[in-house]
C-alpha cells in the first residue's frame, strides 16, 4: 500500500481496539519468566555448547601473538576462534569496528577470542588462560584536545536526526551582534552506555551452510544483512531469530559480538554454540553515546523574540564513524531569522559511538534547553512564556514547510497547568524545606517522527482466528499488543482471537524497533495487509469492498454477514503487504513535542540532588494503546533522569577507556530515585504520517527532561551547571553557606 | 573462576585448620564479594571452606553490657535486631545504607568486613594494580579516581574501604574476634583490623593464614543520637562518595567516623572533642594530611558539609 | 600528595601506558608459580526446587542462578550482570530473596529454593504477577521475574519488621509506603525504566494483603 495522500476516514477511527489500554498480551509469559530470550532457547536444538568472550587488554594497537595452548588444553574445551582461525571476516554495513579484532585492535574490549566448552564454567576457566601479547600503539582519547584539530563534518543518525558540516539562514553573526539580550554558553555531555538488562546474547546453529541464530536484536533484517556480509555468506543462508529482547535502547540495533562469534564458534565446534557477552566488557566492547561539547548562541529582542540561533557540537568516534548529531533538533525547535548549525567530529580511539536512543535530540536538547532556560532569566521572562514566544508552526529554515501537527504550546500550557508551575520561584535558591532546597524546571521536548516501510503476512483461519507475522521486534515497546490491536480492530475481532508472530528474519521486513518509528510504521504495514486481506474476503464472498464490515467477528455487508471464519473457508487466507511511503514526510515536517516539568529537591549541605515529582504532556499523534506509550515515556523520563543526575562513561584518556565497565559502577536510576511520574497525551490524530494517524513516543519522553531536570536544580540552587550529569561536585561549593 | 574444591566445615577449628593444612584456601560465607572477584579471577582459590555451619549466627549479650555478634549473623538479622535497633542505631543504619536488601540477606557480619576495594582499576585485570597484583603499579593514580581515597593513601595505592556496617563498628570500637589454626583466640580492636596500603596494599587487614573470624564484639551502649549519613550520586544501592557515622550526646559531645574516603573506615579519636566547635574544626582534624586527586578534592569539602548536615540532624 | 611522589606514582602509571609490548593475561603474576589447577571438581546436589525434589551432579564452580538456567533450565530467573549489581537473579531461598548469581549451588543442599516459575503460572498468576501486568510494570521483561520475586519478599520483609534506610524510626514497624518500597526495591535495576508502574502494582498487592 503506497501512502502518499492524508488518511481520510478508515477503520482504524473506530477505535474499539485501538487507542485503548490494554494489557499487554505477552505480559502473562513475561510476568511467569516463560518468555524465553536469545541465551533461553534450550528447547531449540539438542547439544548446545558455551562460548565465553575474550575482550583486548589494550585499546590501540596489535596483537604479537596469541598463545592458546593452555587454554586449548583446559578441561572440556572444544575449539577456539581467534583471528588466525576465523577466515576471511568483512566489516558489516553498521558496524565502525570489527566484532573480532586480531591483528589490528580498534577499541579497548573488542573481542579477541571466543573460547568454546562443553559448559559455561569450563569456558570461562579456559578463557583466563588465552595469553595475548600486544604491541600497544598511540591512540587519541581525549576529546576536548582532539577537537581543536577536528574538521567540520555533516551527518545523520539514521534515527531521523541529521545536519550538514554547517548549515546557515540569514546572517547570524549579523543578528547576534546587534541583538540587545545575548546568550553564549558552553555545555558537555559526556558518554552513554545503554546498559539494557539483557547483556548480547546468540545461539548459533549451522545446519550445512545454512545459520540460525536466536539473538537480541531491534533490527532483524538489518541484522540479518550484516551476518551474511561480515561473514560472506549469501542472505538467503542467513536466519534471525529474535522473539523477546531484553532491551536495546540502540544498543541492539546493529549485530554485535556475540552473534559473530557464536556463528564462528559453532562452526568451530560442529555444533550449537551460545554466547552472551558478559556484562563487564558490554560497555567499551560494545557501541555508546559519545560525549558531545556545545557552544549555543541566543540573541532576542527585549520583548523575547528570537533573532539569532546559533548550536555547534562537536564529538568524536572512530576512524570511519560519525558525529552525534547534537544540533539537528535546534533546526526546526524555534523561530528566528539568523540561524547557524554546525557539528564537528573527531577522531578517537575509543570504542564505538553509535545510536543511543534518541540520538541527536537527546543529548542536543539537554544543552538546548538550559540555553533556554538560561536566555528566559536574562530577559526576565518565564521560561514557559518564553518557549512559546518563540514557537513555530513552520520549518524555520524552509517556511513555506508546515509542521503536519505541532501542539508544543499546548503541551506547555497545560503542563504549567497541571503542574502548578505557578508556585515557581522566579528567583533562584529562595525556596527551602529544612535541610532542603526546592526547585522548579521546565523544558520542552522534541523529537521526529519517521516513515519506513513495513510489511507483515496476514492470515485468517476457519476458526476466525487471526495471525500476524512479521519480522518485527518488541524490545519492551509493545509491539506485540498493538499489532494484535491493529488487526483486532481492522478485522472485527477480539484482541483473544489474534497470533502475533514477531522477530523472525523469515517473516516479512518490518520498520524494525528503532528511532521511535516502530510502532507507527509496523501498526501501518498490518493495516495495509489487514486492507489487502479485507478486499479478498469481500471478493470472494461477493461484497461490495466499499461497504462491507468486519465486527464482531463476522464480515457483513448490507444484510449479509457472515463468520469470519466461515468466510475464508478451511483453507483460509493470507495475504502479505506493505505500508510504502510517498512524499507527505518531504512536504510537511512530522514531529513530536512535549512539555517537561520536574520538580527537584537539593540538599544545601551536601548537594545530592532527589526528583520529588515529574510530569510529561505529550503531542505525538494517536496514541495507539495509553498503557504501554505511558510505559514508554515514563520510561525514557527514567533515562534522562539518568542522564541528568548520574550517568557517565569516565574516560580513562591514558589507556583509552571507559573505566567505570559495570553495573555498579556505571550508575544508572534505580527505583529510589524514580518519584510516581505523570503522563499525559494531548488528544492529536495526525493523518499526514500514516492510515494509523500515530508517531513514535518511545524517545520524546527522553528528549528534554534531562534540561528540565538540571532547570529545576538551578531554580532550587541559583548555581548554574552545565556539565552534565549534575553531581553534587559540580556545585558543591557553591550552595549557599549553612549555619 | 579457576577450579577448586569445596567442604563444608562443622566446627570453627576444624575451618581453621583446613585453612592452614590446603595452599591457597579461603573461608566462604555469604560469598557476595568472594564470588564476584572469583568469576574476575581477581580471587582464585584453590579450596573454599563453607563456614556457613559453624553455628556462628547469634547475638549474645555479653557480660559488659554490650553484643556478641556471631561472624555468620546476615547484615540483614544484625540489622533487624531489636537490641541493635535500639541502642546501636547507627550500626543498624549503617548496614540498611549498604548494598541491597538480597544482598544483606546473604552477607555475613565478617565477611562484610572483609569485602574489599571497589576501585576500577583493581576490578579490571588488564590494568596495573599494587592490590591485586603487587609490584605493577597504581593505575588509579592519575587515572579516574573520583570515588577513591583522599587520606590514609600511599604511592601505591589510593584505594578506598567501601564498607558502611564497619564505619559504624570503628564509631562504636567494636572488636573483632577471631581463631587461628592452633586453637588460638585473639581480639582485634576494630581500629587495627584493617591496615592503611603503604608498600604492601594487597594485604588488606591484619588477619593471619587460616585466622577465622567468629565474633565482633560491641562495648556497651553509648547513648545519644545515632545517626549514619551516607552521600552518593544515587539514591540507593551505591557505594558512598562519603559518609559519616555519628553519636552526639545531649551536650554536644559525641564522636565521628567517616567512610569512602580512605583505605580503612576513618576515625580520628581527637577530632571527637571538637564536635561542640562544628563541623569545621572537626574536619580539619580528621583530614589532617588529606591527599586528595583533581578528582576527588570535593569529597574533602563533603565531609564537612555532610558533618554540618549531620550536626544539624542530630540538634533537631 | 607530594609533588615528587604525585610525579613518580603518574610516572610509573604512563610507563606502562607507553610500553612498546605489554604481555596481558587475566592470570595473576604469582598464579604460574602455584600448583597445577585441580580439574573441575563436581559433587552431588540435592535441594527442593519450586517444590519438587531436584538431584544435580554440579561444578563446584557452578552458580545457584546457571544451575537454574542451565541444569534444570528453569530460565525464567535472568542473568543481567552476574556480579550482584542489577537484581535480575533473585530468587527466594527458604523465603528470603538473593541474587542467585552470587551463590554457589552447593551452598544450597537442602535448601527450597522459590523461583518466579514457583510464583504462578500464565494459568495461574500469582497475585504480585497479575498486578504488574495490571499495571504495566515491565517493558522488556528482563528485570520483571528479578523484580516480581522481589517485590514479593520486600512485602514480607516490611510485614516483618525489617528497617530499611529510609525508615524514620528505628524502633517503630515500617509500613509499606512508597518510599519505603522504593527504597527496599533499589536493588533491582530496570533500564527500561517501569519503576513507578512497580510501585503501583505493589501498592495494589499491599493494600489487598493488609
Amino acid at each position: 500500500m503506497k501512502f502518499d495522500t492524508p488518511a481520510g476516514r478508515n477503520p482504524i477511527d473506530q477505535l474499539k481496539v485501538v487507542g485503548r489500554p490494554h494489557d499487554r498480551i505477552d505480559g502473562k509469559l513475561k510476568t511467569t519468566g516463560t518468555a524465553p530470550y536469545a541465551y533461553e532457547q534450550h528447547d531449540v536444538v539438542a547439544n548446545q555448547a558455551y562460548g565465553y568472550i575474550v575482550g583486548a587488554a589494550i585499546a590501540k594497537g596489535r596483537i604479537n601473538a596469541i598463545d592458546l595452548a593452555e587454554a586449548k588444553a583446559a578441561p572440556g574445551v572444544i575449539a577456539i576462534v581467534t583471528a588466525d582461525n576465523a577466515g576471511k571476516l568483512i566489516k558489516g554495513d553498521f558496524n565502525t569496528a570489527m566484532l573480532l579484532g586480531g591483528p589490528e585492535i580498534q577499541h579497548y574490549h573488542q573481542t579477541v577470542a571466543l573460547v568454546v566448552a562443553e559448559t559455561f564454567e569450563q569456558a570461562r576457566a579456559a578463557a583466563h588462560l588465552v595469553r595475548v601479547d600486544y604491541a600497544r600503539g598511540k591512540g587519541r582519547f581525549d576529546l576536548a584536545a582532539e577537537l581543536k584539530v577536528a574538521p567540520l563534518t555533516g551527518g545523520d543518525s539514521g534515527e531521523g536526526s541529521k545536519a550538514p558540516p554547517v548549515d546557515r539562514v540569514g546572517d547570524f553573526e549579523g543578528a547576534f551582534a546587534s541583538a540587545p539580550v545575548t546568550l553564549d554558553a558552553r555545555y558537555t555531555t559526556p558518554d552513554h552506555s545503554h546498559a539494557m538488562m539483557e547483556p548480547h546474547a546468540s545461539l548459533a546453529v549451522w545446519e550445512g551452510d545454512k545459520l540460525t541464530l536466536w539473538t537480541s536484536n531491534q533490527m532483524i533484517a538489518w541484522g540479518k544483512g550484516d551476518v551474511a556480509k561480515t561473514l560472506g555468506i549469501p542472505k538467503d543462508k542467513v536466519r534471525l531469530i529474535s522473539p523477546y529482547i531484553g532491551g536495546g535502547f540502540g544498543g541492539k540495533l546493529f549485530v554485535r559480538t556475540d552473534a559473530i562469534m557464536a556463528a564462528l564458534g559453532a562452526k568451530a565446534a560442529g555444533r550449537p554454540v551460545k554466547v552472551t557477552l558478559q556484562r563487564p566488557l558490554m560497555i567499551n566492547n560494545t557501541t555508546h553515546r559519545p560525549a558531545t561539547m556545545q557552544r549555543i548562541r541566543i540573541g532576542a529582542t527585549k520583548a523575547g523574540k528570537i533573532t539569532a540561533i546559533a548550536h555547534e557540537s562537536g564529538s568524536g568516534d572512530l576512524p570511519g564513524g560519525g558525529p552525534e548529531t547534537a544540533v539537528s533538533q535546534t533546526k526546526l525547535m524555534y523561530a528566528g531569522a539568523n540561524r547557524l548549525t554546525s557539528m564537528r567530529l573527531a577522531v578517537l580511539d575509543l570504542p564505538e559511538g553509535n545510536a543511543m536512543r534518541a540520538p541527536g535530540e537527546a543529548p542536543g536538547l539537554m544543552a538546548l534547553e538550559i540555553a533556554m532556560d538560561e536566555m528566559a532569566e536574562k530577559l526576565g521572562m518565564d521560561p514557559v512564556a518564553f518557549r512559546i514566544a518563540n514557537d513555530t508552526q513552520v520549518d524555520p529554515e524552509k517556511p513555506a514547510r508546515r509542521f503536519s501537527q505541532r501542539q508544543l504550546i499546548k503541551c506547555l500550557e497545560m503542563g504549567a497547568d497541571k503542574f502548578g508551575w505557578s508556585a515557581r520561584s522566579a528567583t533562584p535558591g529562595t525556596r527551602r524545606e529544612g535541610q532542603w532546597l526546592i526547585g522548579l524546571g521546565v523544558a520542552a521536548g522534541f523529537r521526529n517522527n519517521l516513515l519506513m516501510k513495513s510489511a507483515a503476512r496476514v492470515g485468517v483461519d476457519r476458526k476466525g482466528i487471526v495471525t500476524v507475522t512479521t519480522d518485527m521486534t518488541d524490545i519492551g515497546t509493545g509491539s506485540y499488543t498493538i499489532i494484535a490491536q491493529t488487526a483486532a480492530e481492522m478485522m472485527g475481532v477480539t484482541l483473544d482471537q489474534v497470533v502475533v508472530k514477531l522477530g523472525d528474519s523469515d517473516s516479512p521486513a518490518s520498520a524494525g524497533s528503532g528511532g521511535q518509528w516502530g510502532a507507527n510504521n509496523s501498526t501501518a504495514g498490518v493495516y495495509a495487509a489487514c486492507v489487502k486481506l479485507r478486499d479478498l474476503i469481500a471478493q470472494k464472498l461477493g461484497y461490495n469492498a466499499a461497504d462491507v464490515a468486519f465486527a464482531d467477528g463476522k464480515v457483513g455487508s448490507g444484510n449479509r454477514s457472515i463468520a469470519l471464519g466461515e468466510a475464508v473457508g478451511d483453507a483460509g487466507l493470507t495475504v502479505e503487504d506493505a505500508i510504502e511511503y510517498g512524499d507527505l514526510g518531504k512536504k510537511y515536517q512530522q514531529s513530536t513535542f512535549a512539555g517537561h516539568f520536574v520538580e527537584v529537591a537539593v540538599n544545601a549541605y551536601t548537594g545530592e540532588t532527589r526528583i520529588r515529582r515529574m510530569l510529561a504532556v505529550c503531542a505525538a499523534g494517536r496514541i495507539l494503546n495509553p498503557k504501554s506509550a505511558r510505559s514508554q515515556v515514563i520510561g525514557a523520563m527514567t533515562m534522562g533522569a539518568g542522564a541528568a543526575l548520574m550517568e557517565e562513561l569516565a574516560v580513562d584518556k591514558r589507556f583509552g577507556f571507559f573505566v567505570n565497565h559495570d553495573l555498579a559502577s556505571y550508575e544508572v536510576p534505580v527505583h529510589a530515585d524514580i518519584p510516581h511520574q505523570e503522563v499525559i497525551f494531548l488528544d492529536e490524530v495526525d493523518p499526514i504520517s500514516s492510515p494509523m494517524k500515530a508517531k513514535g513516543v518511545g524517545e520524546l519522553g527522553l528528549c528534554g527532561v534531562g534540561a528540565a531536570i538540571a532547570n529545576a536544580i538551578y531554580n532550587a540552587t541559583g548555581v548554574r551547571v552545565r556539565d552534565y550529569p549534575i553531581t553534587l561536585d559540580k556545585h558543591l561549593d557553591k550552595l549557599p553557606v549553612m549555619t | 573462576m579457576k577450579p577448586f574444591t569445596y567442604q563444608r566445615a562443622k566446627t570453627p577449628a576444624e575451618a581453621a585448620t583446613a585453612a592452614a593444612r590446603t595452599p591457597n584456601a579461603k573461608f566462604i560465607a555469604g560469598g557476595t564479594n568472594l564470588l564476584d572477584l572469583m568469576k574476575l579471577q581477581i580471587e582464585a582459590p584453590a579450596h573454599l571452606i563453607d563456614v556457613n555451619a559453624l553455628k556462628l549466627d547469634k547475638i549474645e549479650d555479653s557480660n559488659d553490657g554490650g553484643l556478641r555478634i556471631g561472624a555468620l549473623v546476615t547484615n540483614t538479622n544484625l540489622a533487624a535486631d531489636a537490641r541493635v535497633r535500639r541502642d546501636y542505631g547507627v550500626l543498624s543504619r549503617a548496614i540498611v545504607a549498604g548494598a541491597s536488601g538480597q544482598l544483606r540477606n546473604k552477607a555475613t557480619t565478617a565477611g562484610n568486613l572483609l569485602q574489599r576495594t571497589r576501585c576500577p582499576y583493581f576490578y579490571d585485570t588488564n590494568q596495573p594494580c599494587n592490590k591485586r597484583q603487587p609490584g605493577t603499579g597504581c593505575s588509579a593514580i592519575g587515572g579516574y579516581s573520583r570515588q577513591l581515597a583522599v587520606i590514609g593513601t600511599s604511592d601505591a595505592c589510593i584505594a578506598t574501604y567501601p564498607g558502611d556496617m564497619a564505619v559504624a563498628l570503628r564509631l562504636l570500637d567494636a572488636t573483632v574476634q577471631t581463631v587461628n589454626p592452633e586453637g588460638v583466640a585473639r581480639t582485634i580492636p576494630i581500629a587495627d583490623f584493617h591496615r592503611l596500603p603503604g608498600n604492601t596494599p594487597h594485604i588488606d587487614t591484619v588477619l593471619q593464614r587460616g585466622e577465622l573470624i567468629t565474633a565482633v564484639t560491641l562495648p556497651k551502649p553509648l547513648g545519644g543520637t545515632h545517626i549514619y549519613r551516607k552521600v552518593r550520586d544515587r539514591a540507593s544501592y551505591a557505594f558512598a562518595l562519603v559518609s559519616v557515622a555519628a553519636v552526639v550526646q545531649p551536650d554536644g559531645t559525641g564522636r565521628v567516623a567517616v567512610g569512602g574516603i580512605a583505605p580503612k573506615p576513618w576515625r580520628v579519636e581527637a577530632a571527637d572533642a571538637d564536635l561542640p566547635r562544628g563541623a569545621k574544626a572537626v574536619t580539619a582534624k580528621l583530614l589532617a594530611g588529606a591527599r586528595p586527586t583533581e578528582d576527588n578534592a570535593f569529597k574533602v569539602t563533603l565531609v564537612e558539609r555532610t558533618l554540618g548536615a549531620v550536626l544539624a540532624e542530630a540538634k533537631g | 600528595m607530594s609533588d615528587s611522589g604525585e610525579f613518580e606514582v603518574s610516572r610509573r602509571g604512563l610507563l606502562g601506558a607507553g610500553a612498546a609490548s605489554v604481555a596481558v593475561t587475566a592470570v595473576p603474576v604469582g598464579a604460574a608459580a602455584q600448583a597445577p589447577a585441580p580439574v573441575p571438581a563436581t559433587t552431588k546436589l540435592g535441594f527442593v526446587v519450586n517444590g519438587k525434589r531436584r538431584t544435580l551432579q554440579v561444578d563446584t564452580r557452578t552458580t545457584l542462578l546457571d544451575a537454574l538456567r542451565e541444569n534444570l533450565q528453569l530460565t525464567g530467573t535472568k542473568k543481567g550482570c552476574d556480579h550482584g549489581q542489577c537484581g535480575a537473579c533473585t530468587v527466594l531461598v527458604d523465603g528470603v530473596r538473593i541474587n542467585s548469581c552470587l551463590s554457589l549451588a552447593v551452598m544450597h543442599e537442602g535448601d527450597k529454593i522459590t523461583t518466579i516459575e514457583g510464583l504462578g503460572q500464565p494459568d495461574k498468576l500469582h497475585p504480585m504477577q497479575a498486578a504488574f501486568i495490571k499495571h504495566d510494570g515491565y517493558q522488556c521483561g528482563y528485570c520483571t521475574p528479578g523484580q516480581i520475586c522481589s517485590a514479593v519478599a520486600v512485602l514480607g520483609e516490611i510485614k516483618a519488621g525489617v528497617p530499611s534506610h529510609v525508615t524514620a524510626d528505628l524502633t517503630a514497624r515500617p509500613t509499606a509506603s512508597n518510599d519505603e518500597m522504593r527504597e527496599r526495591m533499589s536493588g533491582n535495576i530496570c533500564r527500561c525504566g517501569a519503576y513507578s508502574n512497580i510501585l503501583e502494582a505493589m501498592t495494589d498487592v499491599a493494600e489487598t494483603v493488609a
